[in-house]
């Protein structure tokens, strides 16, 4: 019924447009649950024994298989996927550390289509995952936030502008990370120095990063810029990442050259990765594989560069990819997941554009489950308006939301911080505490 | 010496983005969020117009520009939405009823993710590149519904062009749901990729306004003649070049 592994995977997967798009998703709800039993049906084994991209021709496969470690598999190594999802749903956090080395994202995937979000949620918030550079990433009770201080055309004031409205409302213990609306050398070096300004001035215990293509932060290092963090969006196949010009080869030589400037004050986690459902579609570097799974190959990518952080753009492909809120909130949580049980200090950016059916409202959904699920970070714009990428992600009020009906602090080293600086004194009114003066960054 | 900002709205100075914005409790004051919503429903607005063809060729022929118009492959906004490919294709047909002018230079104009943007500055910019064209012949200028970028090499096919300019709605932001983009393509024909072809976006009157905009396609399309290519060959190099 099912001729292979590729086929079974996509037809199981819960409805999306991507991969109906690819002419791979279920003809009808009734293929889709009959793929769905056949899938918990098959042995974990069989998935490790079946790789969906031949090893020969995709080195991202040669990664995957090259590191599984059969003593960690060994004991799932018997299980079905749906017999996985049980020990899953009822395992010891211990359990599922232990797990790792011996989990392929084919079999995360696999599980996940036949998990509901429930289910999503509660293995992954089970899932601890902690990372270091100049502060404590990951522990429990703690939600971080990238603040993402964007302009339109990468004016230094503006971006110092909308860092400082992010700091005075708690954000940026993830990170501080502008995407430059240009990619060359020269914007992206001026754009660190304003940030690593910023940072020393402030004597904030947080790290920045310019996300510019490896390439260019390669060259700024070689031009002694202040390179804490290196940015590379990544895919699940080796042709997703030749359409975005990298190779695990440049990444780890960018990983080596970032570590070398040893600027991490309590970890030398130095990665920073962006994934998404479709990438690999839209660069037509999918092999047939549905979407989720090609996601899930990336997060076997990141894992390979002990990342400080990783996050799914979710919302941020568009409507042909993911179509509607539905779609966004459920790839959100199965992102999540994925990356949590491979290890990963997972974050999402609960994102959308305008031509796609979500609103406010379906962002505030996802946001909320996340927390629950325990997402290590999460993305702050200025009122949730990007006005450089054109796109709705959360805001600093929204972390700030998240943080109190969940009982969720920032990093433990930002915490204090924030106390040291009166942040968050309501007594301040609209004032600006003296130890973060505008003057000092620049804003005169 | 005036005094250093101490207050968070003055950050308001030194960008559009939404700073400052207050709080009530953990939340964003009603006024700020009553003006986030409406953002969002100006865009899902522009998203979702129809264009009014009829209206758009007769500000055309009052420019002086004859028109004619086709309909892409994608039968609705969801399909469109849905399958980009098919908004890339002409709906079957709709080839044959644009007639072919060897050597001509082709003027597409689709609805894209805004035909408020294409309603607003699509028949401004045109007026505006009319007399910067010497030595091009024109083709009828093709209105498409339901088209994205790359509809323009099935067009540009059609009628022999040498090349394409295809003027289209953006994805509306929350700061502008009407954004008018360009894109030049050097001897279209499908299967052309987006980096053989050169863009100009943000065409409206807070933007790049729709007579500077005209100004630039013109010098574009004289380097691409030089050339003989669009696309990364073809550098932006208009303000370098005034200033030589």
């Amino acid at each position: 019924m099912f001729p292979d592994l590729r086929t079974l995977l996509a037809r199981a997967s819960p409805l999306r447009s991507g991969d109906q798009l690819a002419g791979i998703a279920a003809g009808s709800a009734a293929e889709r649950a009959a793929a769905q039993y056949a899938l918990a049906d098959l042995p974990l084994a069989a998935i490790l024994n079946q790789p969906p991209i031949p090893y020969e021709n995709d080195e991202v496969t040669r990664l995957i298989l090259d590191g599984h470690d059969p003593g960690s598999f060994a004991p799932v190594a018997a299980m079905t996927v749906g017999a996985f999802r049980e020990f899953l749903l009822a395992a010891e956090p211990a359990a599922l550390v232990a797990l790792r080395p011996g989990l392929t994202p084919e079999m995360v995937a696999a599980v996940s289509k036949i998990m509901r979000l429930q289910d999503l949620i509660a293995v992954a918030a089970k899932c601890r995952v902690t990372t270091r550079f100049r502060n404590t990433i990951g522990l429990p009770g703690r939600l971080s936030v990238r603040l993402q201080p964007n302009h339109p055309v990468d004016d230094p004031r503006g971006v110092a502008a909308s860092t400082l409205d992010g700091l005075l409302l708690g954000a940026g213990d993830a990170v501080i990370g502008v995407n430059p609306a240009t990619d060359s050398v020269e914007n992206t070096v001026l754009l660190l120095e304003m940030l690593d300004q910023v940072r020393s001035r402030y004597e904030i215990p947080t790290q920045t990063c310019v996300l510019a293509h490896v390439t260019t932060t390669l060259r700024c290092i070689e031009r002694r810029a202040p390179v804490d963090l290196v940015f590379q969006s990544i895919g699940g196949t080796e042709a997703v990442n030749r359409s975005f010009g990298v190779s695990l080869a440049l990444l780890a030589e960018a990983q080596d050259a970032a570590q070398s400037l040893k600027r991490g004050t309590v970890g030398q986690d130095v990665m920073y990765f962006e994934t998404g459902q479709g990438s690999a579609l839209s660069a037509n570097a999918h092999h047939g594989v549905d979407q989720q799974t090609i996601e899930a190959r990336a997060y076997a990518v990141a894992r390979a560069f002990s990342p400080l952080l990783v996050n799914s753009v979710v919302g941020f492909i568009g409507p042909e990819y993911l179509y509607d809120g539905k779609q966004i909130t459920r790839a959100g949580l199965e992102d999540h997941f994925c990356g949590k049980l491979l290890g990963l200090p997972m974050g999402v950016d609960v994102c959308y554009t305008n031509h796609a059916e979500a609103d406010q409202d379906d962002m505030d959904g996802l946001l909320t489950l996340l927390g629950v699920a325990g997402v290590t970070y999460v993305m702050d714009v200025p009122g949730a308006d990007d006005v450089m990428l054109s796109y709705q992600s959360t805001s600093f009020h929204d972390a700030l939301y998240v943080r109190a009906a969940l009982g969720l602090k920032p990093a433990p080293e930002f915490c204090a911080w924030l106390e040291r600086m009166g942040i968050g004194d309501p007594a301040a009114g609209g004032r600006i505490p003296d130890g973060l003066s505008p003057a000092l960054i620049g804003l005169g | 010496m005036a005094e250093p900002p101490v207050l968070w709205q003055d950050l308001r100075r030194h960008t559009m983005a939404r700073v400052a914005l207050g709080r009530a409790g953990n939340g964003v004051p009603t006024a700020a969020h009553l003006a986030f919503q409406a953002a969002h429903a100006a865009a899902r607005d522009a998203v979702h117009a129809p264009l009014d063809v009829q209206a758009l060729q007769d500000e055309l022929a009052a420019a002086g520009f004859d028109s004619r118009t086709v309909h892409s492959a994608a039968t609705d906004r969801r399909t469109y939405l849905l399958r980009p490919d098919l908004g890339r294709k002409l709906a079957t047909g709709q080839a044959a009823i644009l007639a072919p002018i060897p050597g001509c230079l082709a003027f597409v104009i689709c609805d894209g993710l805004s035909a408020i943007a294409v309603q607003r500055h699509a028949a401004s910019l045109l007026a505006h590149i009319r007399p910067l064209l010497a030595g091009w012949e024109i083709a009828p200028v093709v209105v498409a519904t339901q088209g994205r970028v790359a509809l323009g090499d099935e067009v540009g096919t059609a009628v022999q062009a040498k090349a394409v300019a295809v003027l289209i709605g953006e994805r509306p932001g929350l700061s502008a749901a009407d954004s008018l983009g360009v894109y030049l393509t050097w001897e279209p024909r499908p299967g052309r990729t987006d980096a053989e072809r050169n863009c100009i976006s943000n065409v409206r009157p807070e933007g790049l306004p729709p007579a500077a905009a005209a100004a630039k396609l013109a010098w574009l399309i004289g380097q691409m003649r030089i050339l003989g290519m669009t696309g990364i060959g073809l550098k932006d190099e208009q303000g370098v070049a005034l200033l030589r």
